[in-house]
């Protein structure tokens, strides 16, 4: 019996949702910012899963370009959360408003 | 029941546990170590879905660089009262509950009831061929070249990006 693909787009559909959950109620900038590595992630099983059943390579391409992103979006976003960190000595979002009017 | 369905039950589950709880922790670093095994989860599931070259990568890239790189921040960063950090207003709960199941309901409902992808079944031979390192290379080097330069001068412009904004000013 192979599993049906919606039983892969239901797990990816769940963790994005609970990466979503994240960063509404998490006031750390860095978990909020793991969250957002979570819902790349589930994007990318999507990707993967469509790859795999439709038997294409460009899926697992775009996915290892996603990753690409994905670690200098990590260099640079946490990059700022130190420079943030060293200026007001936080990381709690609620406190974080100088771009806020 | 297959090896691949168990295997399927085992590692999503894995997944989806660890998820939530790397966001209800309260500890920052447990957090990352949660999500550190959720990218190991993933990185079976690929292997199920036979995609051999991006699990490793997921393992290397993922699960290695970007979360010793999460937990050497976390090192860095003082842990400030967390009790303040994790105390929210219930108000917030609550839409956020609502928005999340909101958002939720119609991916479900677009997966199962809008037969996008309904009768799709995987060609095993096809999918295995798609996974290996040497058609992606193929790919990679053939009709993505441009994309994969441009992410490499990406990724130098990120790395020169974050020690400019994350070093110290001396004056």
């Amino acid at each position: 019996m192979q599993i049906p693909i919606e039983f892969y787009l239901a797990l990816s559909a769940f963790m994005f949702t609970v990466g979503i959950a994240g960063v509404l109620i998490r006031r750390n900038a860095i978990i909020v910012f793991m969250c957002v590595e979570l819902m790349l992630n589930s994007a990318n099983l999507t990707l993967i899963t469509f790859s795999s059943y439709l038997g294409e390579t460009t899926g697992q391409l775009f996915v290892f370009f996603v990753m690409a992103v994905a670690a200098a979006e990590a260099a640079v976003g946490l990059a700022i959360i130190i420079a943030i960190f060293r200026n007001k000595l936080t990381v709690n979002i609620d406190e974080i408003n100088i771009l806020k009017w | 029941m297959t090896l691949e369905l168990v295997l399927f039950i085992i590692f999503g589950s894995i997944a989806a546990a660890t998820a939530v709880l790397m966001i209800t922790r309260r500890n920052p670093i447990i957090s990352a170590l949660f999500l550190v095994v959720n990218f190991g989860s993933l990185a079976g599931l690929y292997l199920i879905l036979n995609a051999q070259f991006i699990a490793v990568a997921q393992v290397i890239v993922y699960a290695g660089a970007i979360m010793v790189f999460f937990l050497f921040v976390i090192m860095l960063i003082r842990p400030e009262h967390e009790q303040k950090l994790f105390s929210y207003k219930p108000q917030l709960k609550i839409f956020t509950i609502v928005v999340v199941l909101l958002i939720f309901l119609q991916l479900i409902y677009v997966i199962f009831f809008a037969q996008t992808s309904a009768g799709l079944t995987k060609e095993v031979s096809a999918s295995v061929n798609a996974g290996t390192i040497e058609s992606i290379g193929r790919e990679l080097f053939t009709n993505y070249v441009l994309p994969f330069e441009a992410a490499g001068y990406m990724l130098l412009a990120a790395a020169i990006g974050a020690l400019v904004l994350a070093k110290k000013k001396f004056e």
